[in-house]
Parts: structure tokens; sequence; C-alpha cells
């Protein structure tokens, strides 16, 4: 029983930041533009939120900061691939080495003495039922799935701005007819996408962790990327890919102290959940219809 | 996008061109890292004279820039031939991570045979390696659809935790318990190039390696098809083109490209297996097919280009007390300043803006696309590529003759999409 419900937790716990990341990239590419800068803005909102976290004592501070981060990186990748029209997949490359390298800078100008690594005292689960039930969680998990997966659901399918982004991302052309900008709400999506994405970086560091170390998002950001098509550019069925991604990750942790499976090295364990994403992609992945502007940079003629 | 849009202008790889260009990407990129360099305190004209000059003056720095290059021209080639065939590999980190260990364990067990005999089969099951690794996410694109860039994207992971398995498993090594493998065989180093240097045999095998890519993707009808591939795959269809092979080929001739890369750092460099062996020559890759206009020529002189930054900066630490990593941050905003005045120039903004006329840019591509399979994601831009470069209206974008097969890759067409590359006027010919 205790290993279900601690499973279960863990699963909620490590599908956040997921979730975060998820919800983002499904912004930016419903709006026409598949963000691979995901995997550097998880990266520099969970430095740059420890950073500034670390030198305010405050962590919510650290959380602004990186919400203001992922703003800013949104709304680059905005001006490369919506302003200019470079080309996706190259701009939001560049962008992750670029966020990467820039944290990774900052962080050896002002943290890399040789004093060990630095902690900040990081936000408390929240324990409404007492310790050790599956409630017991970070006020960010609680956002995530109480506050996050239904308001990002409602305003996609029912406000005007999600009208909007879905317009702009399926057919821009019309979209500009209707007397909508095309620019704008593609900014929109990718600075709104890019905050999110950035919030689901810092929980690592300003929840789960408490601390910021290299290689920190190891390769979460593309597992987002594959969760969106997985998801089929659905809130909700993303989520359900997330916690599917989490569960597993969340097993093969568990697995690993159990008796008898010390003899399968941990790495293996550690590979199973991307690996389990290909298979889920190759399983429901196929034919699926994408979204109709993607990766086209639009352009009145 | 198609592969074509890489070559849309002169980029830094071209010397044809605008000479001023790359310049203004100098400057540009300058301007943008000034205020990080800055923040270490140092000067930032110093800094660029550390990074880019200082390697340059002595014999040993421009040999090591020469050494550093090496993973780079691997990956680098690897990326560009996959991107012109419109075959998205972001994988090549992975698969040279395969390739490197791979070699290490062939190369731990060649002890008794000479040189001429192991250096081939460590270099060939590099090979082997980097191209298993890039054959599952291909057989997924073209049998089933499923998009590359992310099952390319996600077995990076993958293939550093199957490393870091055999490194804290079965292969760390009983002396020093660290998580190296232990040494490969002494005949199945790479020699040296020149003597007092680290320029290795990998230099060698990279520049023929890119010579005999270049020759095959600009003179031979395979080429042809490849190239027609990554601008139309429905053009090249039509046209009786087996799209689906060209890309599985493309696909794993990258990966056993990137897999050598990986080889040659373990039997050229470090002799063993390490887990900081890529330091990310996968990802620099494309910056350097990227910014080399995809073209083999271009790869080799961004390859040097970032093989002087990456020496440059690491020097830039020990003399100015500067971070190393400010060398990835010049990396990654050389290659987002390219891109950025590369797409200023094509479609006549900022600088280029006309004279006369609107900006004709981009029509965006045909209103409604019928957006339903992957491969859609690289056929919606062909229509682009042929109307946009007519009108930029700098005047650079004549037609350069870019679409015979003995004109591609030369340095006179300066690569903007001018519309003559269309594969309807290529492929019947074949």
């Amino acid at each position: 029983m205790t290993f279900l419900v601690d499973l279960l937790a863990a699963t909620l716990r490590s599908a956040t930041p997921l979730v975060y990341g998820t919800v983002g990239e499904t912004y930016a590419e419903r709006s026409g533009v598949l963000n691979l800068g995901i995997e550097g803005t998880m990266y520099a909102g969970a430095f740059f939120g420890f950073a500034v976290a670390l030198t305010t004592g405050s962590n919510e501070a650290g959380l602004l900061a990186a919400i203001g981060v992922g703003l800013l990186a949104g709304a680059l990748m905005g001006l490369l691939t919506v302003t200019l029209g470079t080309n996706q997949h190259v701009a939001g490359i560049g962008l992750t080495l670029g966020l990467i390298g820039v944290s990774e800078y900052v962080n050896r100008l002002y943290f890399g003495s040789a004093e060990g690594l630095k902690r900040i005292e990081p936000w408390p689960l929240l324990e409404p039922l007492g310790p050790g039930s599956v409630l017991s969680q970070y006020a960010l998990t609680y956002v995530a799935f109480l506050l996050l997966v239904p308001i990002a659901w409602w305003v996609l399918m029912r406000t005007s701005f999600g009208l909007a982004v879905r317009a702009v991302g399926e057919n821009p052309e019309a979209a500009d007819a209707a007397g909508i900008s095309v620019a704008r709400t593609r900014y929109a999506a990718l600075m709104i996408g890019g905050a999110l994405m950035a919030v689901g970086g810092a929980f690592f560091t300003l929840a789960a962790l408490g601390s910021f170390t290299l290689d920190i998002i190891a390769g979460r950001g593309w597992v987002c990327i594959a969760l969106v098509i997985f998801g089929r550019w659905g809130i909700g069925r993303a989520t359900l890919g997330a916690l599917l991604f989490a569960a597993i990750f969340s097993l093969q942790l568990r697995l690993r102290i159990l008796p008898g499976w010390d003899i399968v090295p941990f790495e293996l364990l550690l590979a199973l959940p991307y690996l389990a994403v290909i298979a889920a992609l190759a399983i429901s992945g196929r034919n699926v219809a994408y979204p109709g502007a993607y990766l086209k940079p639009y352009r009145r003629s | 996008m198609s592969a074509a849009v890489w070559r849309l202008g002169g980029s830094v790889g071209r010397l044809g061109g605008a000479v001023g260009f790359p310049l203004l990407v100098l400057a540009a990129t300058f301007v943008v890292t000034t205020p990080f360099i800055l923040m270490a305190g140092v000067d930032p004209l110093a800094a660029y004279a550390e990074f880019l000059v200082k390697p340059l003056t002595t014999r040993f720095g421009l040999l090591e820039v020469l050494t550093s290059a090496i993973p780079l021209l691997f990956t680098g080639a690897a990326v560009a031939l996959a991107f012109r065939a419109g075959y998205w590999n972001i994988g090549a980190e992975g698969q040279l991570l395969l390739g490197a260990a791979a070699a290490a364990g062939v190369g731990m067990a060649v002890g008794g045979l000479p040189p001429v005999v192991a250096i081939p089969l460590v270099v060939l099951a590099g090979a082997v390696a980097g191209l298993l690794w890039a054959l599952v996410p291909a057989l997924l694109r073209v049998r089933l659809g499923i998009d590359e860039v992310v099952t390319t994207l996600l077995l990076n992971p993958v293939a550093l935790l199957l490393v870091e398995g055999l490194l804290n498993g079965p292969w760390r090594d009983p002396v020093t318990q660290f998580p190296e493998s232990q040494p490969i065989a002494a005949s199945a180093e790479f020699p040296l190039l020149m003597e007092r240097s680290r320029l290795h045999l990998g230099f060698a095998i990279a520049l023929a390696l890119i010579a005999l890519t270049w020759y095959v993707v600009a003179r031979t009808p395979t080429g042809l098809r490849l190239r027609a591939v990554g601008l139309s795959p429905q053009g090249a269809r039509f046209a009786g083109i087996p799209v689906a092979r060209v890309l599985l080929g493309a696909a794993l001739v990258s990966g056993a490209m990137a897999g050598i890369g990986g080889a040659s750092e373990v039997a050229g460099i470090q002799d063993r297996l390490t887990g900081g062996i890529s330091s990310g020559a996968g990802y620099t890759g494309i910056v350097v097919a990227t910014l080399g206009g995809l073209s083999m020529p271009g790869v080799v002189l961004v390859a040097l280009l970032l093989g002087d930054l990456s020496v440059g900066a690491s020097s830039a630490g020990r003399a100015l007390g500067i971070p190393s990593q400010v060398g990835d941050v010049v990396q990654a905003s050389v290659l987002l300043v390219t891109v950025a005045l590369l797409a200023m120039r094509r479609y006549g903004i900022g600088p280029w803006r006309a004279r006369g006329g609107p900006a004709a840019g981009i029509e965006a591509a045909a209103a409604i696309s019928p957006a339903a399979a992957v491969a859609d994601l690289t056929d919606s831009t062909a229509g682009d590529d042929s109307t946009a470069g007519d009108g930029t209206p700098d005047g650079d974008d004549t037609p350069d003759g870019d679409d015979t097969p003995a004109g591609d890759d030369t340095p006179a067409g300066d690569g903007t999409p001018t519309g003559d590359d269309t594969p309807d006027r290529d492929e019947p010919r074949r």
C-alpha cells in the first residue's frame, strides 16, 4: 500500500515540470511555431529561478525571475521565427544552446567557486492529510493540475484569445483576413508558453531539489515536445502523457531499490521512460494532424 | 522548412556573396555578447582578440584549433548531409556517443592486431554503431511517419545514459575506479599527424570523408536525388525518386559519420571512453552545418572557426579569468545572429529595406496546406523557396546556376533560393 501511495505521489511530483512544459509547448505549437527552445528555457528557468532565490533569499522572487526569463525567451523566439521568419528548428536549437550556455556561464561566474554546492531552502510540501499521502505535494504541483490544466484548456478552447491562437496556427491567412494580428497572437502564445516552460524548470530548483546542478533538465524539454505530439495538441491528452512518463520514471526509481533489481544497471532503468515515449509515439503518433501552419512563417503577400 | 532554406544567403561558410556579410555577423555578435563579457569584468575587445586571434598566433594554438575542429567536422558534415535531404537528424550527439562506445569496445579488444587492421576496425565500429543508433528514428520516419526531430532528440539522453551505464558498470576502470574505460590497445590509437601536437589521424579521415561527401552530393545522380528530396519530397516522388530510400540512406550515412566522429575522439584524443567524450559536439554540429550553408566547404570553414573559438575561449579562461563557457554563449549568438541577419536580408528588413516598393518576402506558403503527414513538414515550404528569392531587393539573387550538379557548392552561388533549384527541372533529366 505504501508502495502504491508513494508511487502515485512521486508520479504527480515528477509529472509537474512536464505539465508546465507541455502546456507551454502546446500553446506555441497551436499558434504554428515549434519551439525547440523549450529545453533551454526550462534550463534557464531552473537556473535563474535558483540564482535569484539564492541572492534574494526569496523563492517567490526566484519564481518571478524564472517567469521573466521565460517571457524573454518566448519573445526572442518570436523575434526570430515570427518577425524574421527564420527556420524554426534552427532558431529553437540555437535558443536552447544559447540559454544553456548563458545559464552555465553565469553560474560559473557567480557561483562557480570551490565552496561546493550552493543550496536554498526549497518550498515545503503541502500536507493536507498529514505526511506520506498522495496529496503531499508542492504548491506548484497543485497549481499545475488544479489551476493550470483546466485554465489553459479553457483559454485555448473557449476564449477568443484561444480561438485566435488556434486560428493563426491553422490558417493564418484566414485569421489575418478576420482581423486577427498573426504576429501579436504568436508572440503572445510563445511568451505564455515560455513562461510556463521556465516555471517547469524552476520547479526543480525551487521545490524539488533546492539546488542547481548541470544537466538538470536532462532532456525533459524534448520529452515535452514528444508529449505534445502524443497529446495531439490537446491539453488533456498531453497531461495524461506527462503522467504516463512520470509514472514510468517513478516506477523505475523504486524498482532500483527492490531486492533482485540491483542487477539491472540503473542507467538502463533511467533510459526506460525516454524509450517509452518513443514507443508511445510509434504507436499513437502515426499520421497525426499537425497544426495547419506548423513551421510556416507568415507574411502578408 | 526544406533544406533549401539554409542555402539562402551567403552564410559565413560561403566565400561568395557580399564580403561584408561575415563582418556584419561578427559585429552583431560582438554587440550581443558584450554584456556577458562585461559581467565578468573583462574588456570585450581583449576577450575577442583572445577568442579569435590568439590561438592563430602560435604553432601550438593553430594545431589545437585543427584538433578541436575534428569532432565538429564529423558532426557538421553529418548534420549537413541529413538536412540537405530534408531529414532532421538532431541526434548526432547520441550517434557520436554510440560510435565512441563501440570504438572503445573494439579498441580494447584488438590488442594483438597491427595498427593497419586495428585502426580500420575501430573506425568501422564507430560507423556501424552510429548508423544503428540512427536507424530506429529513420525507420520510424519513413515507415510510420513519426517526426524524426523528436525521436532523434530523445535518443540523445538515452545514449548518454548508455555510456554512463557502461562506465559505471562493466567498463569501469578496475584500477582507478574512475568512471572511465580502460585504455584502448596502443595499436588502435590514431597516429599523430604532426609531432609535438595532438593533431591526429581523425583530421585526415574527416577531410577525406567530407571531400567524398561533397563529390557525391554535388556531382553524382545520387546526390542530385538527395538534393531533390530535400527541396521537395512531393516533387521528387512525382519524378519517380524513391524518397523513403533516399531519406533512409541520408539518415544512416549521417549517423555513421557522427559515429566515426565518436571513434575519432576515443582513438585520437582520450584513448578511452569517458562520460565527457562528446562535449556537445553533436549539437554544435547543427551550428556548423547551418552556418556552413549545408555545404561541405562551408562545414570545413565553420568547423575551423568554431575550433578557433573553443581553443580561444578556454585560453581566455586562463588568461583573462572569464569562464570558458563564454565560448558556448558566443557560439549560440553567432548562430542566432546569422540566421536573423540572413532572414533580414532575404525579406528586405532592416539594413536591407527595399528602396522602391515593399519588401516582397515569402508569400506565406500557399494558404491551406494538406498538413496531414509528417512528410509535409518538409514539403510544405518548398513552395516558399521557389518564390522567396525573387523578391529580395538587393539583387544578389541572380540565377547562379546552382542547380547544375557542377555548380553546386562552388563559392560562386551565394545560395539565395532563386527558384531555379526546383526539382521539376532537375529530376526529369535523370
